[in-house]
């Protein structure tokens, strides 16, 4: 016995190797964008990002980016590809593309009413409209945007970006009413609309009901609200010091914020040690950057005030015993200190909120007073309505809203055709050599030793001086050029064809990383530790070839550190080994439209 | 060759005492056709000399002419070497071993080299036991010049384009036996869990270490019909002695105690074991090493070191050489002057 032979046809396969890729919740075809970029084709690598995560000059600057720390490179070397930041490069560099957005069909007749105009709507809608939905976003706030706008500072998102991308969506003819609050789901639910998407964020910030709370209330914030005030010009200025509570990503727009509107000691208030810090560290490195102190150990205990007005912050500093799995076995208070402030903000997390959401209406919640939405199909228990973004299941990130939006567009979709929405396109690959002729590939192979640039960014002093200067200013045309060729191309796939094999082991001397094997068959444990090197990252697959001709033994390749350089194949004399280009298919509501056209002229 | 030269990449690899990993005892790039045995064989020299925990440059390499022979540059890119007249590296060896012991020294050479135009001095380096590794590469044909038949083919083998071979094959095995080698073995380019410890064994060897090793010509030798292709080699291959390197500082485990095992101490430190397969061999009996050719002949390929014996002087031991290396004893003990010479030429008055 031992190990199936690899099923390479199997989506899932393929598509795990491109570990950006498949970290995205979006799955952006990163490798492919980025050699698009190497080229100079900005506008098709931009088009090609916006069909997946349909904001790549908003998430250029401000994505979660979790296909960073998945990147390959991070387990090669140490730091990952700067992905994110090569989006930015696309938008930044694109042409005019308007003309290259998706043609409006014609009315299909079906009205949706999408609450919201953060990311998850405009995801819907921008999937929904060129398809004949006539589609109508309901946004509380004056401008569309969600968190995008009310939440993200713009220093780190200019609004020219925002109103670009959100434009694309609205020029595809979708009605967007501004400053409508929508307090009643019953009422909603009687307008006729034939669906309802419910992309409403998780608006309410948590509070820290502590001594001395209510005497302070002026000087006390809550970081989101705060932040919006800020975006909507409804705040323009801050006391001296400022004591930030939590280290969240919403923590660190504070500070920085905070910085920007007059104060000059930003302190941000941690009760834990780093390493259990809420904030992405890049963002933790930007606040630092800007001289903001972060102290640890630090537990919040009561706001201390003076005459009615808030004066400073008592702490009990802490002390924890950690194990060697990174977890809290043991808490101790070592004393207590006080530290004086003219302002504190709370930026400690945030909850959905639906209190416009009538019980009575057939929808279900569950003992969190959140709605019962289904993981796939992102509708709840009353059919017709569905959830994506925060909303859906609590603070997440944009990219993971986008691609609630794409998976409720399909739903709606089918909810309005009177499909079942549970029957869905099953994902594909596609398999193609990437052989150009003897050792030339149709991607750049050789391996790239640079390390990561540094975003260049605006002088500390310059910075400061109004509230929307963007920090980062892009990467320089040398970096873009070096930054393209760290990418290992993990699209690139190593494809085995065991009968060709004729066992001369040329594959195995020449592997850079000893990720190829030839050995005789067994379990999976097993034969992780009989391979060239040990096969120690379980996360990463082991591709098993069917037995050789020769010996009946089975080639092995272990996934975790393969540099997709091609060398196997440029060795192998009869080449069992090629180099094809996988292309995931990922289906979105258009997918499903043009499925259904082709199954119903079949019939 | 590859369109690119293979990448550093070494975070990951195990360091040895030296602190150097595997790609520390690499060449240039191979030149070689892609799929060519010799390029394992190269392969097997780098693991070989990293597990033994050798510096690169302890080892001095030394080659003739042919693609066997190009394949010094493609390991050890840290250690002197040479490539000599066509035939002739037994000599140059010979000399270069005289003047400094100390160094490993590594011959390659292929059939071409070894069985027809430098047939004389491989057959004179065994004879004076000369202290080398001396791996054949063997391929049965002229590789470099268009793929004619070496001295090595066997009879019935056929060439890319049809030709028959008529002649009888010189076997380098049972040559060296014959010439009284000290250490004799044959592995295969494709089989490195032999071919590494036999190679580790080979420079640790006191004396002539030959190992022919069947390394499939993958453009003129590797078709249906040839005696030395991978679908053939792979089919009659037979190992019958399996030999494992033990170095000095490591204990020999319990796996070697079923009595099965012959543990054989080596002159330049460490020990070997030899596990037998699946016949009554002892590597340690001349005769028998003949017998069991014989035994084998025309049906299956016999492997593994089928010959060996520790005890017999090296060249250096046999002429008296002084142990120090030429380059280290200084220059008055070198050349005493002309009042020695004077009084050396007055004793034959």
């Amino acid at each position: 016995m031992g190990m199936k032979p690899t099923d390479t046809s199997d989506p899932e396969y393929f598509h795990k190797v491109v570990d950006c890729q498949h970290a995205c919740p979006a799955h952006t075809p990163v490798p492919d964008y980025i050699r698009l970029i190497a080229q100079g084709r900005y506008t098709d690598a931009y088009m090609m990002n916006r069909r997946s995560n349909v904001f790549p000059g908003i998430l250029g600057r401000v994505c979660d980016r979790p296909c960073e720390p998945a990147c390959r490179r991070t387990r090669v070397e140490d730091e990952p590809v700067a992905i994110c930041r090569l989006k930015r490069v696309a938008a930044d560099h694109r042409d005019e593309v308007k003309h290259l957005m998706p043609e409006v069909m014609p009315p299909n007749g079906k009205k949706i009413a999408l609450i919201g105009a953060g990311p998850a709507s405009l995801t819907v809608a921008n999937d929904l409209a060129p398809l004949g939905y006539d589609c109508t976003i309901f946004e509380a706030l004056e401008k569309p945007g969600g968190l995008m706008i009310s939440n993200i500072p713009s220093f780190r998102l200019p609004e020219k970006v925002l109103d670009d991308e959100i434009g694309y969506i609205l020029d595809m003819g979708v009605k967007l009413k501004t400053g409508h609050r929508i307090d009643s789901m019953k009422a909603m639910l009687e307008e006729g609309y034939d669906a309802v998407f419910v992309g409403s964020g998780a608006p309410k910030g948590k509070d820290l009901d502590l001594p001395g709370r209510e005497d302070a209330a002026d000087n006390i914030h809550i970081g989101i609200e705060w932040l919006e005030s800020v975006a909507f010009d409804h705040i323009e200025e801050i006391g001296k010091k400022v004591l930030i509570i939590g280290v969240g990503n919403t923590a660190m727009d504070c500070c920085r914020t905070s910085l920007r509107l007059g104060a000059d000691s930003v302190k941000v208030m941690a009760r834990k040690p780093r390493q259990f810090f809420k904030a992405s560290p890049w963002e933790l490195k930007d606040a630092e950057h800007e001289n903001i102190e972060i102290i640890v150990n630090h537990s919040p205990k009561a706001f201390v005030t003076e005459n009615g007005k808030l004066t400073g912050m008592t702490f009990e500093v802490m002390e924890y015993d950690v194990d060697e799995r990174g977890k809290i076995t043991g808490t101790r208070k070592t004393g207590e200190v006080t530290l004086p402030c003219d302002d504190v903000i709370l930026a400690i997390g945030q909850d959905n909120a639906f209190p416009w959401i009538e019980r009575d209406i057939g929808m279900e919640f569950d003992k969190w007073e959140t709605p019962v939405v289904d993981k796939t199909t992102f509708e709840s228990t009353r059919k017709g309505v569905f959830f994506g973004g925060d909303a859906a299941f609590g603070p997440l990130n944009i990219i993971w809203a986008v691609e609630h939006g794409h998976q409720a567009a399909i739903s709606i979709h089918k909810h309005c055709m009177g499909e079942d929405v549970n029957d869905r396109l099953p994902r594909g690959v596609n398999l193609e050599t990437a052989k150009m002729g003897p050792n030339e590939w149709s991607y750049s192979n050789d391996y790239d030793p640079d390390a990561r640039s540094d975003m260049p960014e605006v002088d500390l002093a310059e910075r400061f001086k109004e509230l929307d200067i963007e920090v980062e200013l892009g990467f320089t045309p040398e970096q873009i050029k070096t930054e393209v060729e760290r990418c290992l191309n993990c699209d690139l796939q190593t494809v085995f064809s065991a009968p060709a094999c004729t066992e001369c082991d040329a594959c195995i001397d020449i592997c850079p990383v000893n990720c190829l094997t030839i050995t005789a068959n067994g379990d999976e444990a097993d034969l992780r530790t009989r391979l060239s090197a040990p096969a120690n990252n379980t996360d990463q697959a082991l591709y098993v070839s069917e037995g050789l001709p020769n010996t009946a033994r089975v080639m092995v390749k272990d996934e975790d550190l393969c540099l997709h350089c091609g060398l196997c194949a440029e060795r192998c004399p009869t080449a069992a080994w090629d180099m094809q280009k996988s292309t995931i298919f990922l289906p979105h509501a258009d997918d499903e439209l043009a499925a259904s056209v082709s199954r119903r002229a079949a019939e | 060759m590859t369109s690119i030269k293979k990448p550093l990449v070494d975070k990951h690899l195990r360091k040895n005492r030296h602190g150097l990993t595997q790609r520390d005892y690499e060449g240039v790039a191979s030149t070689l056709c892609a799929g060519c045995g010799h390029d394992s064989i190269t392969a097997a020299f780098v693991r070989a000399f990293h597990e033994l925990d050798l510096e690169p440059h302890r080892a001095a390499k030394v080659s003739g002419i042919g693609c066997s022979s190009k394949t010094t540059a493609y390991f050890l890119g840290q250690s002197s070497g040479i490539n000599t007249v066509h035939g002739r590296m037994p000599s140059v060896a010979t000399g270069a071993a005289a003047v400094n012991p100390d160094l490993h020294y590594i011959g390659v050479s292929g059939d071409g080299d070894s069985l027809s135009i430098g047939l004389g001095q491989f057959a004179h380096a065994i004879r004076r036991n000369l202290n080398m590794l001396y791996v054949i590469e063997n391929n049965g044909v002229y590789g470099l010049t268009k793929g004619q038949f070496s001295a090595s083919a066997d009879i019935g083998t056929r060439a890319k384009y049809g030709e028959v071979n008529e002649q009888t094959p010189i076997d380098p095995v049972r040559l060296a036996l014959t010439l009284g080698a000290t250490f004799v073995a044959r592995s295969f380019s494709g089989d490195k869990e032999q071919l590494v410890p036999l190679i580790k064994a080979g420079l640790m060897h006191r004396g002539f270490a030959v190992i022919d090793v069947v390394s499939p010509c993958v453009t003129f030798n590797d078709h249906a019909g040839s005696t030395k292709s991978y679908a053939h080699t792979y089919k009659y291959y037979h190992p019958v002695i399996h030999a494992d390197f033990v170095p000095e500082e490591k204990e020999i485990t319990a796996d070697y105690a079923d009595g099965e095992a012959i543990t054989i101490p080596m002159h330049n430190g460490g020990d070997v074991i030899l596990r037998k397969t699946d016949t009554s061999h002892d590597p340690r009996d001349r005769d028998a090493a003949f017998d069991l050719l014989k035994n084998l002949e025309g049906s299956e390929i016999p492997t593994g070191l089928i010959y060996i014996d520790e005890s017999r002087p090296e060249m250096g031991e046999m002429n008296h050489l002084p142990d120090t290396p030429l380059n280290a004893i200084n220059h008055s003990k070198l050349c005493p002057g002309s009042a020695t010479l004077k009084q050396l030429m007055d004793g034959y008055a």
